[in-house]
């Protein structure tokens, strides 16, 4: 089921690039999403988990979506795969390349996912089937989506392997993915969802289930691959400290909607909404275990069923007056820099930038700052 | 090796318990075995009866009994038959009517499963709608129909009515193998129907909870077919549970098959546990049920070892 | 059943799997028109069976119609007449009779025993507890209708020599009473286990509970839906069992009118008046799956673990 459009890209490393891809030169938009917004039916009403957002993603950009569980963060980046069960409804707009992707049908889909987009999931414990050897969850999406032979998808998939830094890839192909540990377990995952060579990569909290120790290899290797291969990123954290010197671009969300975009270090130099300012505070430290979250903010994330009147952050806002608990505020551009944008009535003045306590990203802070 | 040495305890552990357990009960039979069993002795001084003393060792205690019967048992000589005038050897019996009974439970199996494992796929994968109810009440249906009520059923409908299948009697496959597959047809969806739907139940709440793992969603977020995410990715790691029970079964299909085997005139283990009982051939009937008491303990080894080829994690752990 | 278990969600993970719902929810909603159908035939039959001696019925053992096979809705017999002329309709209600009682009797008995010693089972996990398993185990080990027939036949005894026995209907109670008991023992046994490791048994025990209190007032009342939906599918599989003991002739003597014996009479006439085994399977089947049915609605109901079974 290979899409019939033609050249293999240029700057693929290997062989795993073989896909087809109709071009989009650097920087060219890769993803454009318009109001998209996802509502799940339950027994309890409706669950609005994505209230409208809109976003912009460029080739051989990394865009870090963070916020607290519940934030809507995941939904939003399976709603923009298409990956939802049938009980949830979508709208808005999602274009891929220039295509309208957000209704279309399960079969045209299915040629996007692990061929044109793919996705890194939180937990390689869970995420890899336990039944199935490395090797026939790498050489699966290949097979599906490039006309190969057994031999040549073994060769990919050992390719695959040492590229995402796997030593013995014979080996450890022959391997069930209880056999290794959880750190090789998330670069074998990664190896998959880079099978294809996708040209948009979604990573979900992919560091969370992982030890302390190897967060930081595992971000490096997102990052390398990403601009190895120039694709786009959309890296999902709950952790600032995660997106920091590694995304291109940041938006937090809270209650399903983005409060605060920004190119990383404009965002990180002058955030203006409370939310994000009590998420950086409440960075953990890399001497806390990997389970504890955000609790400086006090609170909790509102019921998505039942979104309150005004700001949704406005119940465990500092700075909330009368106004935030009746007009929900829109994300507008900051007057003194349009790229900048924020859903605040009262903005704080963070400065933080010289406090940015990277924990786990602080091997390379690189092109943080290099952004448009 | 530890394993193998628990699991050969535990077979022993079952057949002194089990067969012991027999010897009593037929020592509860009122009046004397030798009389019970040979009410009409033929032959003269009535020796038979003195020789059924003997050969049962009726004048020893109880555990000694047992303990004689076990010890010929595990020798191959299962006891014999006693008519009015003659003895025959169980094991000879056995041994012809075994094949028979083996192949209806072999046949059963796969029948069930082949039927059972798709269905359940389909309603787990529809799981909710209409096709999911539909299957439910299917699995009801077949559930509450007694197997003998559906071997009548059959009879009539197909044997009587159609004239289809023979509606008595069974074919062996070395006479012919056409004939032996329709005197299969019967007690086959007979014992089916009811595992059928035990199995796509079992088989589907097992699918629907692996369908809600991580790793569904990462097989899927591939771009496979959810033809191949169902069963490549979901049926493996879901089939334990079905491998548990198809595995149990086994015990229940052979009491199953001793009443259909018994109303369709098949001559198989299951007539011989019937004839045993009604002719009051204890003896025969002891070693009949230690041979399947042995048989079910086996048939669990097989699918303790079944479960480290399905499921990996298992394999490790056992090793 | 896999060995991975789903980590503890925030709200936005409401269920992210394409295809998924919750049936089961769905169903707990209220309880559904199947289950009054079927429990209102439950009331209507065990009614019938009761009340069968006052009702206006003929003679289940009288030869009624003029002549045999008498076909259903003739000389006012709506279920007609079996091979022997009697009232069929009659028979169905007084094989109700014993039919019903037989398996109601001896699954109850034997959820007594079967339920009291896997509680102990289950509750003690010592020497006690696991040799109290493993005799559930073994056995499970003999096909509970061949250890029916065995045990039939051991309480029959010689038939040459049958006086003043037990009558065949208590035979039956106590034959498929006892093959039941290690079904049931070994089921309540995984519940008590379950429930034994709860927080609140914990708390009882540090309370000073005594062992029975805990049993019974702590972990019993738990474990009661679990037996609620195995009795109610145990009396069903003793309904069916006294039917194939019957066909094997090692039911009720005839000619009490029990369902086994009236399908038992039935299949010898199938060629001509297949109604007279077509009837009384038919009641069976009915009652089987409203009882199976019902038993489905306590699980679904009270959430009892099928896998735990």
């Amino acid at each position: 089921m290979t899409d019939p459009s033609p050249p293999p890209e240029p700057t693929a490393p290997s062989a795993a690039e073989a896909a087809p891809a109709p071009p989009v030169s650097p920087g060219e938009v890769l993803l454009e999403v318009t109001d998209l917004r996802t509502t799940f039916s339950s027994p309890r009403g409706p669950v609005r988990a994505v209230r409208g957002v809109s976003l912009t993603l460029r080739r051989g950009r990394t865009l870090g979506v963070v916020g607290e569980s519940g934030s809507g963060k995941s939904v939003l980046s399976r709603s923009i795969m298409g990956l939802v069960p049938s009980n949830a409804t979508r709208t808005g707009s999602v274009r891929f390349a220039g295509t309208e992707i957000l209704n279309a049908d399960a079969k045209v889909m299915r040629s996007y996912w692990g061929d044109q987009m793919a996705m890194v999931f939180q937990d390689p414990m869970t995420a890899l089937n336990p039944v199935l050897r490395v090797e026939q969850q790498i050489t699966e999406s290949l097979h599906e989506h490039i006309d190969l032979t057994k031999k040549q998808a073994r060769d990919t998939a050992m390719q695959l392997l040492e590229s995402v830094g796997i030593p013995e890839p014979a080996r450890r192909l022959r391997m069930y993915p209880h056999e290794l540990s959880g750190g090789m377990r998330q670069r074998i995952m990664i190896a998959i969802a880079l099978a294809c060579g996708p040209r948009l990569l979604f990573a979900d909290e992919p560091t969370t289930a992982l030890d302390v120790t190897v967060q930081a290899q595992i971000l490096d290797l997102l990052q390398t691959m990403q601009q190895d291969r120039q694709m786009a990123m959309i890296l999902v954290t709950h952790d600032l400290g995660v997106v920091a010197g590694r995304a291109h671009d940041i938006a937090v969300m809270y209650a399903g909607r983005i409060v605060e975009q920004a190119p990383a270090a404009s965002l990180f130099a002058h955030m203006r909404h409370p939310y994000t300012e009590a998420l950086l505070r409440s960075i953990p430290k890399l001497e806390m275990s990997k389970h504890t979250r955000l609790d400086a903010i006090g609170g909790r994330p509102p019921d998505l069923v039942n979104i309150p009147e005004g700001c949704a952050f406005a119940p465990r806002c500092p700075h909330a007056q009368d106004r935030c608990l009746t007009e929900d505020p829109q994300l507008v551009p900051d007057p003194a820099d349009p790229d900048h944008l924020y859903a605040c009535h009262f903005p704080v003045h963070g400065v933080l930038a010289a406090a940015t306590p990277v924990t786990v990203g602080a091997a390379s802070g690189a092109d943080a700052g290099a952004s448009s | 090796m530890l394993i193998l040495g628990r699991k050969l305890l535990q077979l022993a552990v079952v057949f002194v318990v089990v067969t012991f357990f027999t010897v009593f009960l037929m020592s509860l039979v009122p009046g004397k075995p030798e009389v019970v069993v040979i009410p009409f002795d033929t032959t003269p001084g009535q020796s038979l009866q003195k020789q059924f003393r003997e050969d049962n060792n009726l004048d020893d205690p109880l555990p000694i009994r047992w303990a004689k019967w076990a010890g010929a048992f595990v020798t191959g000589d299962m006891g014999n038959y006693y008519s009015s005038s003659d003895t025959e050897p169980v094991s000879g019996r056995v041994k012809h009517n075994a094949p028979t009974t083996i192949l209806l439970i072999i046949y059963t199996q796969v029948v069930s499963l082949a039927v059972a494992i798709p269905l359940a796929v389909v309603a787990a994968y529809r799981a909710g709608t209409k096709t999911d109810k539909a299957l439910n009440s299917m699995a009801f249906g077949f559930i509450s129909m007694p197997n003998f009520a559906t071997a009548l059923l059959l009879t009539y409908w197909l044997g009587v009515k159609l004239g289809w299948v023979p509606t008595q009697g069974y074919t062996a496959p070395s006479e012919s193998i056409p004939d032996h597959l329709k005197s299969m047809v019967v007690p086959v969806i007979a014992l089916s129907l009811g595992q059928i739907a035990v199995y796509m139940r079992l088989l589907r709440s097992d699918l629907v909870a692996t369908l809600q793992e991580d790793f569904i969603l990462m097989a899927k977020s591939k771009g496979i077919s959810n033809r191949r995410v169902l069963w490549r990715h979901a049926l493996r790691p879901s089939s334990l549970t079905l491998l548990t029970v198809a595995g149990l079964n086994v015990g229940t299909l052979i009491g199953g098959a001793v009443v259909i085997e018994y109303l369709l005139g098949i001559p198989g283990l299951g007539t011989l546990v019937g004839e045993a009982i009604f002719s009051r051939q204890y003896v025969a009937l002891q070693s009949l049920v230690a041979i399947i008491a042995i048989t079910f303990v086996l048939l669990n080894f097989l699918i303790d070892y079944l479960y480290t080829v399905l499921d990996p994690r298992i394999r490790e752990r056992a090793a | 059943m896999t060995a991975t278990t789903p980590k503890a969600r925030g709200i936005e993970e409401v269920p992210l799997i394409v295809e998924q719902i919750d049936p089961e929810l769905e169903r707990r909603k209220r309880l559904p028109i199947g289950a009054w159908l079927a429990g209102g035939w439950m009331v209507l039959i065990m009614g019938a069976a009761l009340l069968a001696p006052v009702l206006p019925l003929n003679d289940p053992n009288a030869e009624v119609a003029s002549i045999p096979k008498l076909a259903p809705g003739q000389e006012g017999l709506i279920f007609g007449a079996d091979g022997n002329g009697r009232d069929m309709f009659a028979r169905l209600i007084f094989g109700a009779r014993v039919s019903l009682t037989i398996a109601f009797t001896a699954v109850i008995l034997a959820l007594i025993i079967g339920g009291l010693l896997g509680l102990l089972a289950g509750y003690y996990r010592n020497w006690i507890g696991n040799v109290l398993a493993s005799l559930f185990d073994i056995m499970l080990a003999i096909p509970a209708l061949v250890l029916a027939l065995a045990l039939v036949a051991v309480l029959k005894g010689n038939p040459a020599e049958n006086e003043g026995g037990l009558s065949g209907q208590v035979i039956l109670i106590i034959a498929i009473c006892i093959v039941s008991i290690p079904a049931l023992a070994r089921i309540t046994r995984a519940n008590t286990m379950a429930w034994s490791k709860r927080e609140f048994v914990t708390a009882a025990k540090a309370q000073g509970a005594t062992s029975g209190r805990i049993l019974f007032r702590e972990i019993l009342p738990n474990v009661l839906p679990a037996m609620a939906y195995i009795t109610l599918l145990g009396i069903a599989i003793a309904i069916v069992a006294e039917g194939g003991l019957a066909l094997l002739g090692a039911g009720v003597d005839p000619p009490t009118a029990t369902w086994g014996n009236m399908i038992d009479a039935g299949r010898q006439d199938m060629d001509e008046a297949p109604f007279i085994m077509f009837i009384p399977i038919g009641a069976m089947f009915i009652t089987v799956m409203a009882l199976n049915y019902l038993g489905d609605v306590v699980r679904t109901h009270f959430d009892v673990r099928e896998s735990a079974l």
